[in-house]
């Protein structure tokens, strides 16, 4: 681990229903973090918060035009930065 | 007549088990959720004077053999070289599955993509440029909705040219950050030096660098079984003789 | 070129693989590659990609935050399984008379035939009352159920409301252990078992794949439903008339499925503390734009799909069963028939857990499939000298009655078919996605010991309160 004086912002769990976060930071390795990748969890993607499910999680997030559903023990490990509501 | 084989790839639920089942008349179950198809199916169809054998591979996110799915999709495109691959694409999500279909371009370019979904894109108010994305990818691209059977005419003429050669696509090749296109400028060569034309090289060697030794073991199988050998200029210090 | 390769000279593509470690430096690059692509392909889409309203885009989200949300998703989803099996049961009810008639008259018109042509009385009795009286059965009681639950099954699969089943309940399966796509391949379990079992590769950990294989069988499949129906309807709506009554023998039904919920969560907690300890792995689950199902090109394929399944397992696996069960009832040991023989074996047994040998003997026979375990049982006891007519669903009634049926009959049947060993082709599609002797085994015992379990309780607890 190389310690960076940046800022990694906040983490997804974190965010609040309808805000949306630049990311900039994944902290899962492995399998879980190429399916992320795939998914469209890239770094400079932008990530919308939607929606929790009844029982509080998962969350669902809107990424590259599309829905996905995580939990919390992935969501708190993906990090970004606040995005304003008109940013693109 | 001619006779082609053709591969469906795309994102799980986009449509491919609906498009298979258009085109072959076959009744694969098709459902709103992503995992629907787990097991590949296989058809045949004919269009104006060719016949076809069609694959519906299942639907992955990406084809970086991260699962058993992706493999058998990835072994798939990579060994069977089906005569034309037609990836399908969301069109109410193409951002997402763009990116599996720039993973197939650089796989092979015998490529058409096949935007499906066009109705419910519509629906949900999304314009799609097709000439600008074509232009971009540098593939013929058809718009299609499987369901309601719109738009599979003219899908089948431009896979039916791709087969036949008649269109030649040039497609777009993703360039990558400048120290990752340098070593890949250093491993290609070396990658069609020993695996000759017969695989993509920018491919094998990007996948190579990403540490996806698996795919190696699979290609060495392969060649294997089809009594085909690697490169044999080997010189006896094992380094390979060609630079 | 030609020359074989020296053995002793290093592989080509081992030398290949030297190369892209060195050319690699060992870093991991699978980030630059997929951002860089994403990139690529964000730069397409701002290009020819024109969102036109927003608004619309947000149709789906507007619905999510009713179909998931803290206060509607639980009680939405509870509705429109409850409303399912309303629609099914009232739908049910009189095509399956009409269907059972028509077969009552050909077998009239069959028997005639066979005493004009003075047939034999066993030939008569193989194929008529043994082979056709069984798959004509099967027939008039599953179908119609079967022809109106898979679709509307199918148009809400197709509308895209199964991930959002699953993105409601996936805390409950990670609190047990499992894998929140666990309720998907539940879902293709309420049409068949066995291909639920194919299903459950769309989860990648090997050992939530086996929870989701071991449990599976908890949710009723096609060859069950009718059983529960046909019984709820019987004996555990008696008291409730007409609109009523459907509506009692709906929820008994659900609760029987929510029971099974139960129990899978409950034996997916379990084995995830025992055999198959871990924690639970990572998971993402897509929830897809909702869209307008094809109305009627959805319905005429389950349809024919669904009708096509029912047929064939009528006369594939019904049919034999039927002509065995007719065999074994009619010839006589001592003056008893094979079937009472088999029968006064398991009473003792099945009397404990309240049911009675027939009922045993019925789920032992039916092993290949579920479909027939009620025809067996109906054939079992006609055979056993009770002369019912059984084409109406009161004379069904009245045969059971005879045989000394109570409610507590009918709910531990109901209790043991929805609890019981999967059937024989669930067992081997099992076996041969698992390629384990041991947990094709287990797969048959768990569910096995938790029926017998229950209904003994359930059995032992009504009798000891004396309400039966």
């Amino acid at each position: 681990m190389v310690f960076r004086m940046v800022s990694y912002g906040i983490a997804l769990s974190d965010a609040k229903m309808g805000s949306r976060i630049r990311l900039n930071r994944i902290d899962i390795q492995g399998v879980m973090r190429r399916r992320l990748l795939d998914l469209g969890f890239v770094p400079g993607n932008v990530v919308e918060v939607i929606q929790k499910s009844p029982l509080g999680d998962p969350t669902a997030y809107r990424i590259s035009g599309t829905t996905i559903a995580l939990r919390k023990e992935e969501s708190s490990l993906i990090y970004g930065e606040l995005e304003g509501e008109d940013a693109e | 007549m001619n006779t082609y084989t053709i591969a469906l790839a795309g994102n799980p639920n986009t449509g491919k088990s609906t498009l298979f089942n258009t085109l072959t008349g076959l009744r694969q179950h098709t459902g709103n959720w992503a995992g629907k198809t787990v097991v590949k199916a296989e058809g045949e169809f004919v269009h104006n004077s060719s016949s076809f054998r069609i694959i519906d591979l299942p639907g992955t996110y990406s084809l970086y053999s991260n699962s058993a799915d992706e493999e058998t999709a990835r072994d798939y495109i990579i060994f069977e070289q089906p005569d034309v691959t037609i990836v399908v694409l969301d069109a109410t999500s193409l951002e997402r599955n763009l990116n599996l279909a720039l993973q197939v371009l650089e796989m092979t370019h015998r490529v058409v993509v096949c935007i499906n979904l066009m109705d419910e894109a519509e629906k949900l108010g999304i314009d799609i440029d097709l000439a600008a994305i074509s232009r971009k990818l540098g593939v013929p691209v058809a718009a299609i909705s499987a369901r309601s059977r719109q738009g599979i005419p003219p899908l089948l003429d431009l896979v039916e040219k791709v087969a036949a050669g008649i269109l030649v696509p040039q497609p777009l090749m993703v360039r990558y950050s400048d120290e990752t296109e340098r070593q890949l400028a250093e491993l290609e060569p070396q990658v069609r030096c020993i695996l000759g034309t017969r695989f993509p090289s920018r491919w094998v060697a990007l996948r190579l660098l990403d540490g996806d030794e698996n795919l190696l073991s699979s290609i060495k199988a392969r060649m294997n079984e089809e009594g085909i050998r690697p490169e044999q200029e080997v010189v006896s210090y094992g380094r390979t003789a060609c630079h | 070129m030609a020359a074989p390769l020296a053995t002793n000279s290093p592989d080509p593509l081992d030398s290949l693989l030297e190369a892209a470690r060195s050319a690699a430096h060992g870093t991991a690059i699978r980030d630059g590659i997929v951002s860089d692509i994403y990139r690529t392909s964000r730069e397409i889409c701002s290009d020819a990609v024109k969102v036109r309203d927003k608004q619309k885009l947000a149709g789906t989200h507007k619905l999510d935050k009713v179909l998931t949300s803290k206060l509607w998703g639980f009680p939405i989803m509870l509705a429109i399984l409850g409303a399912i099996f309303w629609i099914t049961i009232a739908g049910a009810n009189v095509p399956s008379g009409w269907i059972a008639d028509f077969f009552g008259i050909i077998e009239g018109y069959l028997t005639a035939g066979f005493q004009a042509l003075h047939a034999p009385a066993w030939l008569h009795g193989i194929l008529v009352l043994g082979f056709f009286r069984g798959t004509s059965w099967v027939i008039s009681v599953m179908l119609p159920p079967m022809l109106i639950f898979f679709p509307i099954f199918a148009l809400l699969e197709n509308f895209g409301y199964l991930p959002r089943v699953a993105f409601n309940m996936d805390r409950l399966f990670k609190k047990s252990g499992g894998h929140g796509k666990q309720a998907l391949t539940m879902s293709m379990g309420f049409g068949c078992n066995a291909a639920a079992i194919m299903s459950t590769r769309i989860i990648e950990s090997p050992r939530e794949r086996m929870l989701a294989i071991l449990t599976n069988n908890f949710v009723p499949c096609n060859g069950r439903w009718p059983t529960l129906i046909l019984l709820s309807s019987l004996f555990m709506a008696v008291g409730a008339v007409g609109g009523l009554h459907t509506f009692v023998t709906a929820m008994v039904v659900m609760g029987i499925v929510m029971f099974g919920i139960a129990v899978t969560l409950t034996v997916s907690w379990v084995l995830s503390k025992t055999a198959l300890r871990g924690v639970p792995t990572h998971y993402t689950l897509e929830l897809p734009p909702y869209r307008r199902p094809q109305m009627f090109k959805t319905i005429l394929l389950a349809t024919r799909d669904k009708s096509w399944n029912v047929l064939k397992r009528a006369v594939i696996v019904a049919a034999p069963a039927g002509i065995l069960t007719w065999i074994l009832g009619n010839i006589m040991i001592s003056g008893t028939s094979i079937l009472a023989h088999i029968a006064a074996f398991f009473d003792p047994f099945a009397h404990m857990i309240g049911l009675d040998g027939y009922i045993i003997m019925a789920f032992v026979l039916g092993l290949p499939a579920n479909e027939i375990v009620l025809p067996i049982l109906l054939m079992g006891y006609m055979s056993s000298g009770a002369m019912v007519d059984a084409d109406g669903l009161d004379n069904i009634k009245d045969l059971f009655l005879q045989h000394g049926w109570t409610w507590l009959t009918a709910l531990n049947m109901m209790l043991f078919s929805l609890l019981h060993y999967p059937c024989g082709t669930t067992l081997f599609n099992i076996y041969k996605e698992t390629k384990s002797t041991k947990w094709t085994v287990l797969s048959a015992v768990i569910p096995l010991v938790i029926a017998i379990t229950v209904t003994f309780i359930t059995a032992q607890v009504f009798r000891a309160l004396g309400w039966v």
